[in-house]
């Protein structure tokens, strides 16, 4: 029978993907794959050809039976039929090094997983002195994907030095993860921000990605337990993960022996709870702990003291899925694409009011209207662009007139933006961006941790301050105070989330102070 | 839907039991009592406490924390609809207007039969294709009223 790919990522579910693949049993050996992160063309089936794979999307069951009559299983012609999918514009013009194999393969064959350049990585690592792996990731300039870009050779290697154990008082050069010393890798999968989804897609499209990439860091820095904390919003990707790891035990790619290396690994998943402050690495930890999610102090690093007060490495998914590419290709291969500073690739996430919504991995560099226009072909409601926040619910609002910003960490920065985690919402000119900076606040009051004072009660007094704004209610002095508010909240609070709800907040100000003065325009005429 | 045990001090002993030699054990814990109980039943806190070595109110500042638990069973159906920034930028607010008008509760509500319990979400990673929402363990996008309509009719 002819080889048809369907994907089961969590969007193309939404979408109806189950009930094509049922449509389409008995006529075609149906494969599950992920997504190809064509979001907008789900559920967008594949054919495998002689010529090689055509794809046909948006595809809903009841296309079915009149595809299979034009001739579906040949690669026929066919309205819904967009070619093969590598020669897409959207995908020919992607770099992509992390998601390579997220909607190509069935995310659950190992052997397939191999066939496209799996386990490389982890093999060269495991040829290599810790040292030398640590050093590799050094050389490759990656740097941490859940926003903060810290190079995470350098947090690697902190991990490595620090001394194992109990106290801290072995010494250092001992060589890590030696004498029964405990260090732990923890990959922070709590994807919060709004407009992001590859951590899920990478899940449910290329786990083994990820057990690679945790493998390597704990061969790096001498750690035999790692964990997956995981947001429980994702079930599809929970369970997507937890059939990979017994796969991965099953076939000796963790457990007792690392690929026979004589390494010791083992991940376990863990699941959150809501919270969305846990996506912060200290109270993620904390978390883990078994505690309320609250932030921790800096220092002590988690290099030096995280989980249980063990050396940790705490990366974000995307960080450690990308660690494969580098020990398989070289640093060089990596750090060859980027810009500045920022360098390699960076899966991002085209969301909201987009007509070509999906996941565009590139070297960083586009600029932010090249990523909104060009690659996502303005808004899906066909009225013009008015504003997109980049790097999720702490990220600023840019306006049309910042497009030229190139997406790099340090040029976002200049903005007073951030990349985050790569998402990019955009929105038409129908939103109000006071009721957006409101949002913000509010969002910060439900979601702080209640640890310190500026974001616990910052932000309650942030959500009044803008209430009376958009009642109009003495707007030169609440503009004032909102100004002032926010300033004690990005350099009074301990953690990201206080520090950062300026960003979309005074970004709304900045950009669009109209929206801010809608009523006291309206009693001043 | 989910189906869910009353609740019954044996077998939550025999839940905590079974997760409290795994380090950080209270998050699984919970998660655990919820998956049986539909919530995390204010008598198995002292329980909870006593295999853990906390106090009765660390606990229920645990449970209180995190946005997840809850302490009462919901209705048969949940539905967690997004109310994050990708899903408003297509219209999310109205629709949770809608939402709540229709079943005629408010968030975190159980509507009078019993059939559904409205959650809010701040995101599913359903952000391309918004307004998005969890009914049960079923993803859904690009929802509109009618498609909603649909899906609580489906589970009424």
């Amino acid at each position: 029978m002819t080889r048809v790919f369907i994907p089961r990522d969590a969007a193309a579910l939404a979408l109806g993907a189950d009930a094509v693949a049922a449509a389409l049993a008995g006529h075609a050996a149906i494969t599950r794959t992920g997504s190809r992160g064509l979001l907008w063309l789900e559920p967008m089936i594949e054919v495998e050809t002689p010529q090689g794979r055509i794809a046909y999307g948006p595809v809903t069951a009841r296309d079915v039976p009149e595809l299979l009559s034009a001739g579906l299983l040949d690669g026929a012609p066919h309205r819904l039929r967009l070619g093969k999918p590598e020669d897409h514009p959207f995908l020919a013009s992607q770099t992509r090094f992390t998601f390579a194999r997220c909607g190509v393969i069935d995310p659950f064959s190992l052997a397939d997983y191999q066939a496209q350049g799996g386990l490389k990585g982890l093999r060269r690592a495991l040829a290599l002195d810790p040292a030398r792996i640590v050093d590799e990731v050094t050389k490759s300039g990656l740097r941490g994907r859940g926003g903060a870009g810290f190079p995470t050779g350098i947090k690697w290697k902190t991990t490595a030095d620090a001394p194992g154990g109990k106290g801290g008082s072995q010494g250092g050069d001992q060589g890590a993860g030696q004498g029964g010393d405990q260090k732990y890798i923890v990959c922070n999968a709590d994807e919060g921000d709004s407009g992001t989804y590859a951590d899920r897609m990478l899940m449910e499209g290329d786990p083994f990605a990820l057990i690679e990439g945790m493998a390597i860091a704990a061969i790096a820095v001498g750690a035999t337990k790692g964990f997956v904390y995981t947001r429980s919003e994702y079930p599809h990707a929970i369970a997507a993960f937890n059939a990979a790891l017994a796969i991965a035990r099953r076939e000796g790619v963790l457990g007792a022996d690392v690929l026979g290396s004589g390494h010791a690994f083992d991940i376990e998943q863990r699941v959150g709870a809501g919270a969305y402050v846990c996506g912060e690495e200290t109270s993620l930890l904390e978390s883990l702990e078994g505690r309320r999610g609250q932030v921790r102090a800096k220092p002590p690093l988690p290099a030096h003291r995280g989980l249980f007060g063990k050396p940790t490495v705490v990366n974000n998914l995307i960080t450690l899925a990308s660690v494969p590419f580098v020990l398989a290709e070289g640093a060089e291969a990596y750090q060859a694409v980027g810009y500045g500073r920022s360098r390699g690739t960076m899966p991002i996430q085209l969301a909201g009011n987009v007509r070509h919504a999906g996941l565009f991995e590139a070297g960083f560099g586009l600029t932010l209207g090249e990523i909104v226009n060009d690659i996502g072909g303005g808004t899906l409601s066909g009225r013009p662009v008015r504003a997109v926040q980049v790097g999720g619910p702490l990220g600023a609002y840019f306006p049309p007139s910042l497009f030229d910003t190139p997406f790099d960490y340090e040029a976002f920065a200049a903005k007073d933006g951030l990349i985050g985690h790569g998402g990019v919402v955009v929105f038409d000119d129908t939103v109000d961006l006071a009721a957006q900076a409101r949002f913000a606040m509010e969002f910060c009051a439900a979601e702080s941790c209640g640890k310190c004072t500026p974001c616990r009660i910052g932000s309650v007094r942030g959500m009044e301050v803008i209430d009376r704004i958009m009642a109009g209610d003495r707007v030169d002095m609440h503009l004032e105070l909102l100004t002032d508010l926010c300033h004690t909240l990005k350099f009074g609070s301990l953690c990201a989330l206080g520090g950062f709800i300026p960003y979309p907040v005074m970004s709304a100000l900045t950009h669009f102070p109209e929206d801010f003065r809608a009523l006291q325009r309206v009693a001043a005429e | 839907m989910a189906e869910y045990e009353p609740w019954n001090e044996a077998r939550g002993a025999e839940i905590i039991a079974a997760h409290a030699g795994r380090d950080g054990a209270a998050i699984p814990i919970l998660h655990a009592l919820q998956d049986a109980f539909g919530c995390v039943p204010t008598p198995a806190i002292p329980l909870v406490a006593d295999a853990l070595n906390l106090t009765r109110a660390e606990v229920h500042g645990i449970v209180s924390f995190y946005h997840d638990f809850r302490s009462h069973p919901p209705g048969r159906h949940v539905l967690k609809l997004c109310r994050a920034e990708a899903c408003q930028s297509l219209g999310a607010d109205a629709l949770a207007a809608h939402v709540r008008n229709r079943l005629k509760v408010d968030w975190h509500g159980t509507t009078k039969d019993g059939a559904v319990t409205l959650e809010p979400v701040f995101c599913l990673g359903l952000c391309a294709i918004g307004p998005a929402a969890l009914m049960d363990d079923k993803p859904l996008g690009r929802l509109d009223a009618a498609r909603v309509e649909a899906e609580l009719e489906a589970a009424a």
